[in-house]
């Protein structure tokens, strides 16, 4: 395992990695990881519609727990996954907040459905705009609600990030500032012309 | 639907009713907010009229268009006689201030958290509420957001947000169509979020 | 033996206790996300009860108001979820109403198909969490699958699982599919096989049944003073159903009886769910045998309806048509208009206030669920904590409606 480079953010937890830590630890975080990744318990924070694809993902049919993921323990001293289902309000965030910072580490966040990631079309007084504006969250599946193929994706990928003993949080891939792309687009008119 | 109800409301409380229509084929009574706890009662009372299910209440902003700004409406029914109506009530200034009018809890129990929710929204007092507090929205938060005059992207938050780098948020205010769309947010607050 | 205190009165002797309060919420299970419940507690018997909602809210009337008629369908949708399409038909009947206009015979029947299949979903999904609450979680898994078999009907008509948004005003957002009954009618029989499966699992068992009769009574006065509608109101005796009462759509061309019960406990109100199940499941056989396979779908008002799409790029008026009503929306006459259908939970009335725009004044929904839940707190008011699982489960809170 190569050297791990921390986000474009910078964080203050770094994991040691491959060459610095030696080969047998190596090999223990691999077994650490892959069992952490197999056996997460969950704790469904659930509040929205997102919930009937929670239940319909926990269902016989898109059976979640042949992931691992299928014993929910509803309290946060026993769980390691925060699912947050649904949108989280402003009266509902201090709940939020503190159920996150009573769970034990190591723990993830999966935000489920575009009201836990980016608020959804809920653009009013009441809505938080994505729950990472509270607590920080390492997948998001957007959907309203999400199928749930989409969800087991994300369980997937949030699985994967495990097994590369990943902490830092999602960054959100930005989309282009209007400004700067018109500014782009003006710079590129003015080339053109000046070539011919 | 017949017209029953308005003519005995009428006979019974003269100039209290204040207007009738039926638009749409609901009857409904405009009458004066002094005399809205007496009248609830009347109908739920009267064997004519005995309107023992309870609806709706809920209030509908004005702000603007008419002097009492805000409009009580209370909708009943009845299980027996199956007719229903629509009461109405002006209170309220274009400030909000004097928007007060008598609870009809004693008269039906339901009346409870529908009161409690036009108050949370609209700041109306219902006076005689047993618990007249926030329903919706938490007890910090402050104004009423139904109200024609609170912007509807105005948050208070609870809990400190955090900032997070690389992310945009929604669209701003001369993002997304500007054209074509009438809304009724009177005045917008310039710090959205 | 002399008592040692003999000079002290005996209320002196007494161990001072304030209540122990306990706080069941706003993220618990059995509370269903989004409720909570402050108990004053002694022992076991909750003294007081303080239901407090409002951690769902997400200013739906307000959102309302900035926006056409016609992009309120998928906030309606996300009120009561487990039944979105009953919201979607609630509403469009309601601008209807105030619009004047019917849509034709074959769109009331789609939509009283797709209502009922979508009340058969908010039943069964009550009843199952109701029994995962109390630790049958069997049933729920049941009655979860055989909720997928109606949700592949609905994917196949709207596109979308849960919040399909398929409602219009004047129709719906597209025909029926080629294969629709043929859809139905298999997999209602398979639905009831699973309800079948499920009740067996449950009817016949001690704690089950102990769990629930004679728990949470309502009676029939102070269900109808508290406003409650549906089927929490008829099985505190009253047989009031909108369907009946007041027919909207074809239902008074259909045969179904009303389940009513006595005593208003939880165990009426399982079983008058249960029993709606089959009548629902009646409605829809009937239906289908009625609903006439050609036909169109929308209204033929150009006010009202988006024309079709090769149309708009092909013809003038189309195009402009389509211009109004997506830029300016529907132009509903200025007014106010109540109106109401039974929903999942009860009687789900919308509201509305028209100024002569195409954009609401004021867009209200009056939630059954709301109603019903202001009555928790009278029913769980001397009852154990947990019976008030069963209690709330047989309620039907819908947290996005209750608390719209």
């Amino acid at each position: 395992m190569g050297e791990m480079t921390s986000g474009s953010g910078g964080s203050s937890i770094r994991v040691l990695e491959g060459s610095e830590t030696g080969f047998a630890t190596t090999r223990f975080d691999d077994l650490l990881n892959w069992a952490k990744k197999y056996s997460l318990f969950q704790y469904p924070f659930i509040t929205a519609c997102c919930a009937m694809e929670f239940m319909a993902m926990a269902s016989p049919r898109f059976d979640m727990a042949r992931f691992g993921a299928e014993a929910p323990r509803f309290s946060p001293r026993q769980s390691d996954l925060l699912w947050v289902v649904g949108t989280i309000s402003q009266r509902q965030a201090p709940a939020l907040r503190r159920i996150y910072e009573q769970m034990a580490d190591p723990k993830w966040v999966f935000s489920f459905g575009t009201c836990a990631s980016c608020g959804g079309f809920y653009d009013n007084y009441t809505t938080i705009a994505g729950i990472d504006k509270v607590i920080p969250v390492d997948v998001y599946v957007p959907g309203c609600p999400p199928r749930p193929e989409a969800v087991i994706d994300g369980l997937l990928l949030l699985q994967d990030k495990i097994a590369r003993g990943d902490r830092e949080p999602a960054i959100v891939k930005p989309r282009q500032d209007p400004a700067v792309v018109a500014g782009n687009l003006v710079r590129l008119g003015k080339k053109s012309t000046t070539e011919t | 639907m017949s017209k029953l109800v308005l003519d005995i409301l009428k006979s019974r409380f003269g100039d209290d009713v204040l207007e009738t229509h039926s638009q749409f084929g609901d009857d409904t009574a405009v009458v004066n907010p002094a005399k809205w706890r007496e009248i609830a009662q009347f109908l739920r009372d009267d064997p004519r009229c005995a309107m023992n299910m309870f609806v709706d209440i809920t209030a509908v902003d004005w702000l603007g268009q008419r002097t009492p700004r805000f409009e009580v409406v209370l909708h009943v029914h009845s299980l027996d006689k199956a007719h229903r109506i629509r009461l109405k009530a002006r209170v309220g200034d274009d400030e909000g201030n004097g928007a007060e009018i008598e609870s009809v809890f004693p008269v039906w129990k339901g009346a409870n958290w529908f009161e409690r929710e036009t108050f949370d929204m609209f700041g109306v007092v219902f006076t005689g509420h047993p618990d007249l507090r926030r329903i919706l929205m938490y007890p910090e938060f402050k104004g009423h957001p139904l109200r024609k005059d609170y912007p509807a992207q105005k948050i208070q938050p609870l809990i400190e947000l955090r900032d997070v780098p690389d992310r945009f948020g929604p669209f701003g205010a001369d993002e997304g169509m500007s054209f074509g769309r009438q809304t009724h947010d009177y005045r917008r607050d310039e710090e959205t979020n | 033996m002399e008592p040692l205190d003999r000079d002290l009165e005996e209320g002196l002797l007494e161990l001072p206790s304030e209540p122990m309060m306990l706080n069941m919420g706003p993220s618990h299970p059995a509370m269903h996300g989004t409720v909570r419940i402050v108990l004053e507690l002694s022992g076991e018997m909750i003294q007081k009860a303080d239901v407090q909602i409002g951690y769902l809210h997400r200013g739906f009337e307000k959102m309302c108001e900035r926006g056409t008629w016609s992009q309120i369908f998928p906030y309606v949708d996300r009120c009561n979820y487990v039944s979105p399409m009953l919201n979607n038909v609630g509403f469009a009947l309601a601008v209807e109403k105030m619009l004047g206009v019917t849509v034709p015979e074959r769109c009331q029947y789609y939509r009283v198909v797709l209502g009922e299949l979508a009340r058969l979903c908010d039943h069964m999904i009550c009843s199952g969490a109701m029994c995962m609450e109390l630790g049958a979680f069997t049933p729920f898994l049941y009655f979860a699958r055989a909720r997928e078999i109606i949700w592949d009907i609905f994917e196949e008509e709207t596109g979308a699982r849960v919040t399909h948004s398929f409602g219009r005003v004047g129709g719906m957002a597209s025909p029926p599919s080629k294969f629709f009954k043929e859809m139905v009618r298999a997999g209602v029989p398979r639905v009831l096989e699973f309800i079948n499966e499920g009740e067996k699992l449950l009817l016949k068992n001690r704690i089950f049944l102990d769990r629930l009769e004679g728990v949470g009574v309502m009676p029939k006065e102070d269900a109808l003073a508290l406003g409650w509608t549906g089927i929490v109101l008829r099985a505190s005796g009253v047989p009031y159903d909108v369907r009946r009462a007041h027919p909207y759509l074809v239902y008074d061309r259909m045969e179904f009886d009303v389940p009513v019960g006595t005593t208003g406990d939880n165990y009426d109100r399982f079983m008058c769910r249960q029993e709606e199940i089959r009548q629902t499941a009646r409605i829809i056989e009937q239906a289908l045998d009625q609903m006439p396979d050609e036909g169109p779908i929308n209204i033929d008002d150009p006010r009202i309806i988006l024309p079709p799409k090769n149309e708009v790029y092909t013809t003038i008026e189309a195009t402009i048509q389509h211009f109004k009503i997506v830029m300016e929306g529907i132009k509903v006459p200025a007014g106010e208009c109540y109106s109401y259908t039974e929903a999942g939970n009860g009687e789900l009335g919308f509201y509305l206030v028209s100024d002569g725009s195409g954009t609401p004044y004021r867009c209200r929904i009056r939630p059954p669920c709301f109603a019903t839940t202001q009555g928790l707190q009278q029913l769980i008011t001397g009852l154990m904590i947990p019976d008030v699982v069963p209690t709330f489960g047989s309620l039907n809170m819908i947290g996005g409606e209750c608390d719209h």
